[in-house]
């Protein structure tokens, strides 16, 4: 493949990471990283946190520094949007009205901040990008009071930064709990009291119905008929695949782009996806899927590399999911199915202060299939280690992160 | 090729040491260390791509990796 072109359509993590796997996996030819925003590729996680806190600068975010790429023979191509691909004629049109040539594209162009269906004047804030941030950060520069739609990981997390700041915070979801797709009650309860006890608000099983007003001046109306002032709201939602640009490319793409078990496309040999914006046939489960993860992004740049390099050693991607999240001081980390289990077991306490426990789940045939951890990477690595290795006894395994060593965490030296 | 953990930055995602284990290890709280072979931050000659796998793979960017040639690539 020393002659030929791949095109990677994105540059956040699974554009970057796709890029430098395939040089980890021997391919020679060109590669061109093509990217809409431009900036240099940068780092999503810290945004709801040290960035957005205003603790980090941009250069501590970079996922790939121009001299790393330069190192690694990666064009870099950013600020300039991908707007249609041409499958048949292996070629994809730049918003700058140049084309780009190639033998194989990797679609990675992420997902967008679903947007906030409820119309104000100004001061309603999404996070997804750097500008994003940037916004939101010279509204909160004015101060006032701050409403959070939403208490998902972007919404808890912006909640718990923004409130370290010193701003009041209220969140609201019509969930129960946070983070309820990712975490049953019995974490979510936990977190929630979290950030009652640093002075959050919290409306869990509350909706939204109309946001009114203007930046500094904003009226949030709730489902249960009352009304939040805020100076600025933040609206985390979700996310929505960014595929719009492939409307007419030919190619299926349904609430992403739908890729085979080797995450090709199903039309072409010759497109690839990874990412947010990837659905694809995991052969562990009956419907197409897709992940909003992080970790998710990487791994699936790395089998696509894999897949494009090595044609005669297909491999399907069928991940271990895994999520992390970081509120106050509690360190999230959840691998598996925790949200799915019937049965579970806490090991430690969720309740004390510092937090360390480990919440483990069963499924019905009595074999762990999750884990949610906080502030114990050891019960967090024992527990991937077992849903790695499979069928695994939950009983058996509760005593085992039982008999890990008991001693506490020391939150001051890290 | 030279590397390092960053203490400060390692939140115990254990990434490395579960994709390299003889090139990272972990501690009793799960914490990433360096191993035997990578002791002296010395990168074993033909080990450099696992060493940028783990990297590529640290959420918190504290696998630091120093390259010293720019043709130890491929």
């Amino acid at each position: 493949m020393t002659t030929e072109t791949v095109v990677v359509v994105g540059s956040s993590t699974g554009g970057v990471r796709t890029a430098q796997a395939l040089r980890r996996e021997g391919f020679a030819g060109r590669i061109v990283l093509v990217g809409e925003e431009p900036h240099e590729p940068y780092d999503k996680p810290p945004l709801s946190k040290q960035y957005l806190a205003g603790e980090w600068e941009l250069d501590r975010l970079a996922l790939i520094t121009p001299e790393a790429a330069a190192s690694a023979e990666i064009e870099l191509r950013l600020g300039v949007a991908a707007v249609r691909l041409d499958v048949a004629a292996r070629q994809v049109l730049l918003a700058d009205g140049t084309a780009l040539d190639f033998d194989h594209i990797v679609v990675a162009t992420g997902a967008a901040a679903r947007p906030s269906p409820w119309p104000a004047d100004s001061g309603v804030h999404v996070i997804r990008t750097l500008a994003d941030v940037d916004a939101l950060r010279a509204d909160l520069a004015t101060g006032g009071a701050v409403v959070v739609v939403g208490g998902g990981v972007v919404g808890a997390e912006a909640a718990a930064t923004i409130r370290t700041l010193g701003h009041a915070v209220t969140v609201v979801d019509p969930l129960a709990t946070p983070l309820a797709r990712l975490v049953g009650p019995e974490v979510g309860r936990p977190l929630e009291e979290l950030h009652r006890r640093h002075g959050v608000d919290t409306r869990f099983g509350v909706g939204v119905e109309g946001i009114d007003g203007s930046a500094g001046n904003l009226a949030v109306r709730l489902t249960d008929g009352s009304t939040l002032s805020a100076a600025t709201v933040l609206v985390g939602i979700g996310a929505v695949p960014n595929d719009g640009w492939l409307a007419d490319s030919g190619l299926l793409v349904d609430n992403g782009v739908v890729c085979d078990r080797y995450c090709r496309a199903v039309d072409s040999e010759r497109v690839w996806a990874v990412g947010d914006v990837a659905r694809w046939q995991d052969p562990r489960y009956p419907a197409d899927v897709r992940l909003e993860h992080w970790t998710n992004a990487v791994e699936q740049a790395a089998a696509v590399a894999h897949n494009m390099v090595h044609p005669d050693d297909l491999q399907p991607y069928s991940p271990l999911e895994y999520v992390w999240s970081d509120q106050y001081d509690w360190k999230l980390q959840i691998v598996g199915h925790a949200a799915r289990g019937g049965r579970y077991e806490v090991v430690g306490d969720l309740g004390s202060d510092p937090a360390r426990a480990a919440v483990l789940y069963s499924d019905d045939d009595g074999r762990l299939i999750g884990s949610v951890t906080v502030n114990w990477p050891k019960s967090l690595v024992t527990s991937r280690r077992a849903l790695t290795a499979g069928d695994v006894d939950f009983e058996q395994f509760v005593e085992q992160i039982k008999a890990l060593p008991a001693k506490p965490p020391a939150p001051a030296a890290r | 090729m030279k590397v390092q953990i960053d203490a400060q930055l390692c939140q115990g995602h254990g990434r490395c040491y579960d994709l390299a284990p003889d090139l990272f290890g972990e501690d009793d709280e799960g914490y990433a260390t360096l191993t035997a072979l990578t002791a002296d931050g010395i990168v074993p000659e033909g080990r450099e791509g696992d060493i940028r796998l783990a990297a590529a793979n640290c959420p918190e960017s504290a696998v630091l990796v120093l390259e010293e040639a720019l043709n130890d690539r491929r």
